[in-house]
């Protein structure tokens, strides 16, 4: 470890001569972790379990710092990131917003191709869950004639138009041809809480979201979003197995601003996949439900954003963007 | 400028700034109405309350005309002169230490900004001035960067570097 | 019963434990230095955590947590008091009387009565806690969107009376803090609102902490520097033991308020929306609404410092419920505790009570003993605070502007918001000056965005029907009780004339 300050330290003594021009890339102040998210929703826990390991495991000679930019779904860490193109110190954890936000408000001016990918962390699913109180409603096809039966007095609760269930929620209304009233609320957890209240009928919650009260047996899934059954759910089936045209993933990747020097970007993704490869990382996905094979980084990951862009583009225009706001 | 002038061109405002807020939220095109089924629009609740808030200036005004208001009759200097240097000093010393924050960094910023007061306004002693205009920067660093761990605003580029090279010395021999 | 309390038991012996008792007094001393700055509150404290984390075993983590969470709250009243600048936005309430007070050269007395209320509210809400976890958490479920604005209306309800005496400049401030609570982005039609010269910075909204600082930091400064001609230098206290005592038997001129701050607090913070700031505002309207002198608060009055003490800390103990019950954060802050537990390998949700019961036992035991630890720290530095008012004006002046700046940076991490703060605190000064009252602005801001977000809520999930706000069993009583408050100080005045005109007659 002393190495490692040692080198930092002339590394950082250098760099102050020469910036930029030095190979060993390492930062040389406290790096700016943004989270395009409010605190405690799922990129939230992610970003600051990442930050405590990096500290735990001392694997950064500057600490993270994690900084909640959530206006606008994400728009205002978005259009911070652009701001900051070229900076080295600055890193962002994103979701499906990223993607989704700037399509939506297209006068924000991002274009999240230009940025500089570091490593898909994990790919986060979604489950169709009802409260277990709802016996009538044991598997997708009672869901959906209960769901026809009433009519718009079926809640649905999410966490905000433009958002990546309201966009889920969208994409079910066109395959089952029904339409559901849909309630947003602040965070993945008030969602959960309404759900097991019997404030709303049903939602699309990440696993994490509902796992303590699946495991207290207060809610149930019906269908899984996936191409395969994750281990952590082997009752219930994916859509595909029932027919139905769905699959919907939350993608967690780390990504830098516009233009970062490849030195660093050569240090981030380094870090990133030594955590991705921690013992603590790798339970977390266990018990999370998250899908973590392996690190996606580079060129790969900047493709998979381009395709991801695409695909929503055309999943937005499809169901609508107005079947999104409700407007 | 006596009291009853200021309570007029206060009205005047208070009035313009609601008209501006109710402009803003219609020129968005957000729904101002109730949407059928739905209930309130994404602009309704902005636009009628700031249509309230015209109300209520227009009523100060009505009362500003008949003089209802203790404000209104009273013809006492709004800001007495003796005190207008204090607090125009006040308000442009906290502007500049803004402005300076983002040109020459927090820490430097803060330095002129405490000389100014302790110095300048004050007239304490050069030990009290020192005092102040080096621990204020020590204080703030340790406290907000050092345990709370947040990274003030360091100003231009090369004013970050030379801060950089106090900052490295800290994770060279403290870490 | 008998299980509850062998497992308090061994809660209580963990705190004791030397290194566990440490991190309780580090913990408290740490919580009321960064609450009692400016803008700083638990929320940034918590940062202080974890290093900390990784040095001791979880259950010291958790006590130091919990130690600083409390101290952060105590340590709120401190500058609100001393300084007039709410330390958190939970102090807001405190400086409705706390200032006055110490105006009047009784910040001593202020600051006592804020420890003491502080105490028992925490202590009151620690115990309902003890006793009641689930059964409060299956009625916190039923909290509904309709059930949230039914409460706001009560809280709303509260403030009648908060005003000044020129209605239409109060009607003005509570409306301009309503519509700056809808600045930024509708999370429920997804859409930009006021986004003023297209400034990307406005979707984040304007937080509540910019407008109190501006107002009460900036505005509240130049407003004294004005009055005082620069001599802000208030009356020195002599801190003397004649005094302390006589200021412990003041306790009963506040004990009804501290009452009921705290069962209030504790009930209003167990609700996931809520969180203490709303209920230390609550606490100070319902205070002053029933007391025999309701003329005397905001003037000074030290049962309107108590009511909203006891309401913030038994708040801060009720929202741990929701997060330790149902892992939903109640608070910002409970949402960071809640990071922390992730780290250390623990899920709040149901099962967290019968799977970990040593961290939740261990985590209640040291509330208990860290409500003792603070009440003691706080008493004890009682004569350090009370010193900060003899600083000439000088010194006082730059230092509060200082710690507001950076105090706003800190909360957001944008220049942005300090931009917003002064431009507000000057403006603020400048209409305060002609009679407008700033507080329902500042009141309203807190409460603005949960009382639209719940309503629209409500209203979509009847389809529009506005009679479900009557037809739901805890949302009538809510919405009743919000009426009979609003004609409560009415009839009392029509009460009052009869007298007086019987009197006459």
């Amino acid at each position: 470890m002393t190495y490692l300050k040692t080198l930092a330290a002339s590394a950082a003594a250098l760099a102050v001569m020469a910036p930029a021009a030095f190979a060993d890339w390492a930062p040389r102040k406290p790096v700016e972790f943004i989270i395009m998210a409010g605190t405690g929703g799922g990129a939230d826990q992610i970003a600051r379990l990442l930050q405590g390991l990096i500290e735990k495991k001392d694997l950064s000679p500057r600490p993270f710092i994690p900084i909640n930019k959530p206006g606008g779904s994400g728009a205002e860490a978005l259009r911070y990131m652009q701001d900051k193109a070229g900076d080295n110190h600055t890193v962002m954890m994103t979701l499906n917003s990223f993607y989704t936000t700037p399509i939506i408000q297209e006068d924000l001016g991002v274009d999240v191709t230009e940025f500089t990918p570091i490593g898909l962390m994990a790919m986060d699913t979604f489950l169709l869950w009802v409260n277990t109180d709802r016996n009538d409603i044991t598997d997708l096809d009672s869901y959906v004639s209960a769901v026809k039966g009433a009519g718009l007095d079926w809640k649905v609760g999410g966490t905000g138009s433009g958002q990546e269930d309201s966009v889920l929620t969208a994409m079910m209304e066109a395959a089952f041809e029904y339409e559901v009233t849909y309630i947003p609320f602040p965070g993945g957890g008030t969602v959960a809480k309404n759900l097991i209240g019997n404030q709303i009928d049903s939602t699309v919650n990440n696993p994490s979201e509902q796992m303590e009260f699946y495991r207290a047996g207060n809610s149930k899934p019906l269908v899984q979003f996936t191409g395969e059954r994750m281990a952590a759910f082997p009752d219930t089936p994916t859509a595909k197995e029932l027919g139905v045209d769905i699959e919907y993933y939350m993608q967690r990747s780390v990504n830098g601003p516009p233009g970062m020097d490849p030195e660093a970007v050569e240090w981030y993704t380094n870090l990133f996949q030594t955590l991705f490869d921690s013992q603590e990382w790798q339970d977390f996905c266990v018990s999370d439900g998250l899908t973590c094979d392996a690190m996606m980084n580079g060129a790969e990951l900047a493709n998979f954003h381009a395709t991801q862009k695409d695909a929503h583009v055309a999943l937005i225009e499809q169901v609508g963007a107005g079947a999104i706001t409700g407007e | 400028m006596t009291v009853r002038t200021a309570e007029l061109l206060m009205a005047i405002a208070t009035l313009a700034l609601s008209l501006g807020l109710m402009f803003n939220v219609y020129a968005d095109g957000l729904t101002i109405g109730w949407v059928e089924g739905r209930g309130p629009g994404a602009g309704m609740w902005p636009f009628w309350l700031s249509a309230g808030m015209a109300l209520a200036a227009l009523a100060t005004l009505v009362r500003w005309v008949q003089r209802k208001t203790p404000e209104s009759r009273s013809d006492a200097p709004y800001i007495a002169p003796e005190t207008l240097f204090l607090v125009a000093v006040s308000a442009v010393s906290l502007l500049a230490l803004l402005v300076l924050m983002t040109v020459i960094g927090t820490y430097l910023s803060l330095m002129l900004f405490m000389f100014f007061y302790v110095r300048v306004l004050g007239k304490h002693s050069w030990a009290m001035t020192w005092a102040f205009v080096v621990g204020t920067p020590i204080f703030i660093y340790l406290l907000f960067e050092v345990a709370l761990t947040k990274y003030l605003p360091k100003g231009w580029p090369i004013f970050e570097e030379g801060f950089l090279v106090i900052d490295n010395l800290r994770y060279e021999y403290f870490y | 019963m008998e299980t509850i309390l062998v497992s308090l038991g061994a809660g209580l012996m963990q705190a004791f434990e030397p290194l566990n008792l440490f991190m309780i007094f580090a913990g408290c001393l740490a919580g009321l230095f960064v609450g009692c700055m400016p803008g700083l509150g638990s929320v940034n404290g918590v940062a202080i955590l974890l290093p900390v984390t990784f040095l001791v075993p979880p259950t010291a983590a958790i006590i130091f947590l919990a130690a600083l969470y409390y101290g952060a709250m105590y340590g709120g009243a401190i500058s609100s008091i001393t300084l007039g600048i709410p330390g958190a936005s939970t102090a807001v309430a405190t400086v409705f009387d706390g200032r006055p007070m110490a105006q009047q050269g009784k910040a001593d007395k202020a600051l006592m009565a804020a420890a003491i209320a502080s105490f028992i509210g925490g202590t009151v809400s620690v115990i309902l806690f003890t006793l009641f976890a689930p059964p409060l958490a299956a009625f916190a479920l039923k909290f509904g969107p309709q059930e949230e604005f039914a409460l706001m209306l009560l809280a709303f309800a509260t403030f009648i009376g908060l005003g000044g005496d020129d209605i239409p400049k109060t009607v003005f401030s509570i409306l301009l803090g309503l519509v700056m609570a809808a600045i930024g982005f509708d999370i429920i039609s997804g859409q930009p609102r006021m986004i003023f010269f297209d400034m990307v910075e406005f979707q984040r909204g304007i937080g509540f902490l910019v407008l109190a600082i501006g107002i009460y930091g900036i505005g509240e400064m130049l407003w004294t520097l004005e009055s005082t001609k620069g001599q802000v230098t208030m009356h020195k206290v002599q801190i003397t033991w004649a005094r302390m005592k006589a200021n412990f038997a003041e306790v009963k001129k506040y004990i009804n308020s501290t009452w009921l701050g705290s069962f209030l607090g504790f009930f209003v913070g167990t609700l996931p929306a809520a969180g203490a700031t709303p209920a230390s505002l609550m606490s100070y309207g319902l205070s002053k609404t029933f007391s025999k002198d309701p003329d005397s608060y905001g003037k000074g009055n030290v049962a309107g410092v108590a009511a909203p003490e006891a309401a913030n800390n038994a708040a801060s103990t009720g929202s741990m419920l929701p997060m330790i019950t149902l892992g939903i954060p109640g608070s910002p802050t409970t949402a960071i505790l809640l990071g922390g537990m992730i780290i250390w390998g623990l899920r709040p949700g149901p099962l967290l009570f019968t799977e970990s019961p040593d961290f939740v036992w261990g985590l209640i035991g040291s509330m208990y003993v860290a409500n003792v630890a603070t009440v003691i720290l706080n008493l004890a530095m009682i004569p350090i605070f009370i010193r900060v008012l003899a600083m000439p004006f000088t010194l006082l002046t730059p230092i509060i502007f200082v710690l507001c700046v950076l105090g706003v940076f800190a909360t957001t991490d944008r220049m942005f918001d300090t931009w917003i703060m002064l431009i507000l605190g000057v403006g603020g000064y400048l209409m305060r000056k002609l009679n407008y009252p700033v507080a329902p602005a500042v009141l309203a801001i807190v409460l603005g965005p949960l009382a639209e977000r719940s309503l629209r809520q409500s209203l979509i999930s009847s389809q529009g029907d506005v009679t479900t706000f009557v037809t739901r069993p805890i949302s009538l009583t809510c919405v009743l009780l919000a009426l009979a408050l609003i004609s409560y100080p009415l009839v009392q005045r029509a009460l009052r004339r009869r007298q007086s005109q019987r009197r006459a007659a």
